[in-house]
């Protein structure tokens, strides 16, 4: 529980839903007859509405980015070391609006939803929906809020594949694109860890067909796997070196099965939280929209072609110990932006973090990000055309 | 404030042209250039401090080590021009460096510190001792600039790999351009800048 809250954070916050009544045609062939998204907003909307900031979240992220829902979280949202006022993204200047992502499981629609048409739970029948499908959802949030263009959508990991996915589809809606821990397209391994994590759900006993909550049950063995295997690939070697070494948790070796070494009793921990919190056809789901991700397929595998109408200015952020979105993945699309003479800056930062440092408070990162956020400016833009969406 | 070497890199550049800067330090000249002249570009630069200072003066900088080359990120002739102050000499591999920048630029503008100047050659001749001036202010064992050379070398290894030397200035240790350094650029130039392109024949 924050017994105050600091200065610098958006202090309470309460999510704000609204509901679509406009079907939304899938990448899938499926339709969504209707649907609800479940965002937070942080900052006031100037005026000329130009000081927007659009926030995507990654796989296990949702619109909690900043603040306290009430004194008794013990949390604030996941990404308060970027987001508040004097932070990189400054609530003082920004309007910032982060949503759950369709599909997920924290508010807006997915497969924990009631399906209208049967009156149970989606569950497995909840279409598989894609980066391209949730821009197109956030498109229409951002027409509901009165929002022609965002200042910047920024992103990290999945949420960086969202930012890119703005600056193909919607050229005339983002100004700037922040790309964070993110690449083009997953790699082959990448791919397979995803696998593991989506065989460990689908064969735990409890999963049944992901019709799991129709049985009153949870696969919870399942999903605990995946939060597990994923837990290690978002960390570094030297990372969990450095917090665990092979330090034991009651100091000798009990010869046997049950957690010895800190670094297990530290997994199930992650594990345990993950349970309950989070679901497992999400899961699924969020693995494979990754997986698909890959804007240079439609064009001959050639992400510069890919890019050719995008106009949004980058900055491109990984670090240097982030195996599972390394940093020659975003040389790779810094190539591709400066193939299209595109404005673009790149800051590999030097961190030991892995994956998850994009998270973390770590100053450079933080001054980099917040120099780069300076740039924007939030006075009222020229005469912007009528947008339609693509 | 662009340093004297910088300000005549300035009157060698083309409005409008586009600009790739290797090393760019803290962005200061790249952005006198987009300010000024209108040029558009990118900054590369490894240093972190740099990077970020880079992104303050608000040009396009790539965080990237140029010993790596180019070919990360560069096709074959997409610059005006390239340009190296300061930097060349503390590569790895100069040579390697110098074709990629006539690879991925029309011309390139290099400026570095002649180790051939008067004061260098008095401190290893007198005193038998590497030289430490204002130009390269470091000891031996903690310099970044691992590959000194003279105009003589510099103008040699063009000569070399077929690089024709389209201009060429030193100043000295005051900043000056001075009709007599035209005399012995090599003894008594601190600085020397120059401006080349590839001869046809060897591309």
């Amino acid at each position: 529980m924050p017994e105050h809250i600091s200065e610098d954070s958006v202090g309470l916050v309460t999510p704000q839903k609204i509901h679509f009544n406009q079907p939304l045609e899938l990448e899938s062939g499926h339709t969504l007859p209707s649907y609800d998204l479940l965002y937070e907003s942080y900052g006031t909307l100037s005026a000329e509405r130009t000081n927007a900031i659009l926030i995507c979240h990654a796989l296990s992220g949702n619109h909690h980015a900043a603040g306290y829902h009430s004194m008794e979280d013990r949390k604030p949202g996941w990404w308060e070391t970027a987001i508040g006022p004097g932070k990189p993204i400054d609530t003082n200047r920004f309007f910032v609006v982060c949503p759950n992502n369709l599909g997920g499981c924290d508010g807006s629609t997915g497969p924990t939803s009631t399906n209208p048409e049967t009156g149970r739970p989606y569950g497995p029948d909840f279409p598989i929906v894609t980066v391209g499908d949730w821009v197109k959802s956030q498109a229409r949030l951002a027409d509901e809020l009165g929002i022609d263009s965002w200042g910047a959508v920024i992103g990290a990991s999945l949420g960086g594949m969202q930012v890119l996915q703005w600056s193909i589809t919607f050229p005339q809606r983002i100004q700037h694109a922040i790309v964070i821990a993110a690449a083009s397209k997953l790699t082959a391994q990448n791919i397979a860890f995803n696998e593991v994590a989506r065989q460990a759900i689908r064969t735990d006993p409890d999963f049944h067909e992901g019709r799991y909550l129709e049985h009153d049950m949870l696969p919870e063995r399942g999903l605990r796997l995946a939060r597990m295997l994923g837990h290690i690939t978002y960390l570094s070697d030297e990372s969990m070196g450095a917090k665990f070494g092979r330090e034991l948790r009651e100091g000798k070796l009990n010869y046997g099965y049950e957690v010895e070494f800190q670094v297990e009793s530290y997994l199930r921990y992650q594990a345990d939280s993950f349970v309950g919190k989070f679901d497992a056809n999400t899961y699924l789901l969020m693995t494979k929209a990754l997986d698909y991700f890959d804007p240079a397929r439609a064009h001959g595998d050639d992400l510069g072609e890919a890019l050719r109408k995008v106009s949004a200015k980058f900055c491109v952020i990984s670090f240097t110990s982030d195996w599972r979105f390394s940093p020659q993945r975003s040389r790779d699309l810094v190539r591709a932006l400066l193939d299209n003479d595109l404005n673009v800056s790149y800051a590999e930062i030097t961190a030991h973090q892995g994956h998850d440092a994009f998270l973390m408070p770590i100053p450079h990162y933080l001054d980099i990000f917040h120099a780069y956020m300076e740039r924007i400016t939030v006075y009222p833009l020229p005469g912007l055309p009528a947008i339609e969406e693509s | 404030m662009l340093r004297p070497d910088q300000d005549m890199i300035c009157n060698w550049i083309h409005p409008e042209s586009r600009i790739l800067d290797l090393g760019c330090g803290d962005g200061t000249l790249l952005r006198h250039l987009t300010e000024q002249l209108n040029v558009d570009g990118y900054g590369l630069e490894l240093d972190d401090s740099n990077v970020l200072s880079s992104l303050r003066n608000g040009i396009n900088v790539i965080q990237s080590d140029l010993d790596r080359g180019l070919t990360d990120y560069f096709d074959d002739d997409s610059f005006d021009y390239v340009i190296m102050s300061l930097t060349l000499q503390a590569m790895n591999f100069p040579d390697r460096l110098l074709d990629e920048m006539l690879r991925v630029g029309r011309q390139g503008i290099i400026t570095f510190p002649n180790f051939g100047h008067w004061k260098n050659r008095i401190q290893l001749m007198f005193k038998g001792r590497m030289p430490v001036t204002n130009a390269l202010p470091n000891s031996w064992y903690n310099t970044p600039n691992i590959h000194l050379c003279t105009v003589t070398d510099f103008e040699k290894l063009c000569e070399q790999k077929g690089i024709r030397i389209l201009e060429r200035s030193v100043i000295d240790n005051r900043h000056r351009e001075q009709p007599l350094l035209k005399l012995s650029p090599n003894l008594l130039g601190e600085t020397a800048i120059y401006r080349f392109e590839r001869l046809p024949y060897h591309q």
